[in-house]
């Protein structure tokens, strides 16, 4: 069963702006969803359309096999929407937000209680129940925003960057949640332009930029898209030399860290025992930065920002 | 499977939902009742004040009746009609520039119920300012409602027909100035100059001719002639116009939102 269906898509707003051009999507029941791309690429307008804030400029979209055209009623009955920008009303408390959503989606008194209980103790957001919204922080507001998608359990959750200015700590409680939210059968598609997230959560991703998907593959093998990576290496005591590693590309990071280069057609193991040839005691490991980001600037054809040194992908290309 | 059976039938979420959006309607005018609900029993307190006891017995009676019996229905009106506008462009355009329109907007609820819901805060409105009004004036005067059915129903298909502009109205509005124009310089004009002070039969023959242009007159005049039985123009004539109006302002909401204007972009 396919969750959502996206053919041809064409946006082009008021202004002339040509914001989507042909956008084909397939997104399977079940599955956990990202798509990819920087600000202005288009992200919200897809949001936009499959929820019916944004009117297509030509193009199909089906919900659970529903066209958004024809069976406006039932697409809408299995999308849960979180958007980009609050926009709840900031004069209600965090209650009455809940219980009027449960009302738009024709869930009885009863059931919304049990269920705004539920989803708002989830999201840590019981104790504030009585709050007025915008007395809420800013992460909370966030949390709010998807108990209020899931008060009338949606098949089909649409997060647009739902992270967004949310701090790391709650940010991974989120993914934790939206993990189990998924585990438990809720299709999930989250638009996000942190590569981090999209790597941690999902299995699946469509890159999209300037208004055209670019790539729609797994993360896995989008990953072995990367040509090298680059590691860096704590050192236990001090290096008098740069140590001679054969033929892997190093560089002194300062005197007690290196950084490493491998090629796709070099292995870890190899570096290990280059390593242990030399007596080099590697402390500790970690990636350079993270391997999407460094795909992605490559796919985008994008130099990396000022502040970072060139990634080995860029060197290597 | 088509995961319907999970959901609630069509009938049944527009039921509900039309009721969640009809009470957060009657809530929102009921819990600022400092803004909404005091000031027109303060002004039309005035009114009877100044107009009804102190101007009124200087002016001597008006079409048969006490200067003060003859602009009650008036006054009235004028409270009900600002009142079923304002309610429902405030509320519409709040929900627009704050967004949360798009709560209902993404969830399944019908374009028709969205009217309804908005329209039972403005009817709801304009008919308890209308019911304040009538007790401050049985503190002023001695009116006994002459008939009872046309008092109320005009009472609601104005509160009704005023709802429906305060919502197209809301529809096109972009900024909080636009909700203004309207009631200023359209509804206030139109009503002290809908035979809410004066009979028409007062007037030279051209302006009485153009006061018969006047929707609010006939409104005004149908409403009187509910509370005191006296009328400048047929009944029948004020019932038809009322609800040709409404009709036409139905036709243009649910069309406004079908096409998403002002809406969806
Ligand atoms: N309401 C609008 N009117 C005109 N142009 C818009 C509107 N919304 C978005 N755009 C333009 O459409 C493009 C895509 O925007 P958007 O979908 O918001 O991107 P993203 O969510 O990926 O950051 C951008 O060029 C943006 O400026
Ligand atoms: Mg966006």
């Amino acid at each position: 069963m396919q969750a959502l269906f996206l053919s041809r898509l064409n946006k082009i707003y008021a202004s002339g702006v040509h914001a989507l051009r042909d956008v084909d999507l397939v997104v399977d029941e079940g599955e956990f969803f990202g798509l990819l791309g920087p600000n202005g690429a288009g992200k919200s307008t897809i949001i936009g359309i499959i929820s019916s804030l944004v009117r297509k400029t030509r193009g199909r979209v089906e919900v659970f096999g529903y066209s958004i055209d024809r069976e406006p009623w039932q697409a809408k009955s299995l999308l849960g929407l979180v958007p980009q920008e609050f926009n709840f009303n900031s004069f209600e408390t965090v209650s009455q937000i809940i219980l009027n959503q449960a009302g738009f989606y024709g869930i009885n008194r009863r059931t919304a209680h049990q269920r705004a209980e539920q989803y708002l103790t989830e999201l840590g957001l019981w104790s504030r129940r009585n709050s007025v919204s915008r007395t809420l922080s800013g992460g909370m507001k966030r949390r709010l925003m998807i108990a209020r998608a899931l008060v009338h359990q949606p098949r089909l959750l649409i997060l647009d960057e739902p992270t967004a200015g949310v701090d790391i700590e709650v940010r991974r409680s989120m993914w934790d949640f939206l993990r189990r939210i998924n585990a438990e059968g809720t299709t999930i598609i989250l638009s996000t332009h942190y590569l981090e997230e999209a790597e941690s959560l999902c299995r699946n991703i469509a890159i999209i930029d300037q208004g055209q998907i670019i790539e729609n593959t797994d993360v896995r093998s989008l990953l072995r898209k990367l040509t090298a990576q680059s590691f860096l290496l704590d050192i236990d005591g001090r290096l008098a030399d740069v140590p001679e590693l054969g033929d892997f590309h190093v560089v002194p990071v300062d005197e007690s860290c290196l950084e490493v280069e491998v090629r796709s057609d070099q292995s870890l193991n190899e570096l290990f025992a280059r390593l242990a040839e030399r007596n080099v005691q590697v402390v500790s490991m970690k990636n350079k930065s993270n391997r999407l980001e460094e795909l992605f600037i490559r796919m985008l054809e994008r130099p990396p920002e000022a502040h970072r040194e060139p990634t080995q992908v860029e060197k290597t290309a | 499977m088509r995961g319907s059976a999970v959901y609630p039938g069509y009938a049944r979420q527009t039921l509900i939902a039309l009721r969640t959006i009809a009470w957060k309607e009657t809530h929102r005018y009921l819990r600022i009742w400092l803004q909404t609900l005091l000031p027109p029993a303060i002004t039309m307190t005035l009114y009877f004040v100044i107009f009804g006891n102190l101007i009124g017995p200087r002016i001597g009676p008006m079409a048969g009746h006490t200067y003060i019996e003859f602009i009650v229905p008036g006054v009235i009106m004028m409270s009900v009609i600002t009142n079923a506008y304002m309610n429902v462009v405030s509320s519409f355009f709040g929900a627009k520039f704050q967004r949360h329109i798009e709560e209902i907007l993404v969830s399944p609820t019908p374009n028709y119920t969205i009217l309804v819901g908005y329209l039972a805060g403005g009817v709801g409105r304009g008919l308890l300012t209308g019911l304040i009004v009538i007790l401050i004036s049985m503190a002023f005067t001695h009116i006994q409602i002459q008939h009872p059915f046309i008092t109320i129903s005009v009472a609601f298909l104005t509160a009704l027909l005023f709802s429906l502009g305060g919502f197209i109205n809301g529809i096109f509005a972009r900024k909080f100035d636009d909700i203004a124009i309207v009631p200023t310089f359209i509804l206030t004009p139109l009503t002290y100059l809908g035979g809410v002070f004066y009979s028409i039969e007062l007037l030279p023959g051209v302006w009485r001719e153009l006061s018969l242009a006047n929707p609010i007159l006939y409104m005004v005049n149908a409403f009187r002639y509910g509370l005191l039985g006296e009328s400048d123009i047929p009944i029948q004539t004020a019932y038809s116009i009322i609800i040709v109006f409404i009709i036409i302002s139905v036709c243009l909401s649910l069309y406004l939102l079908h096409r998403g204007v002002g809406l969806r972009t």
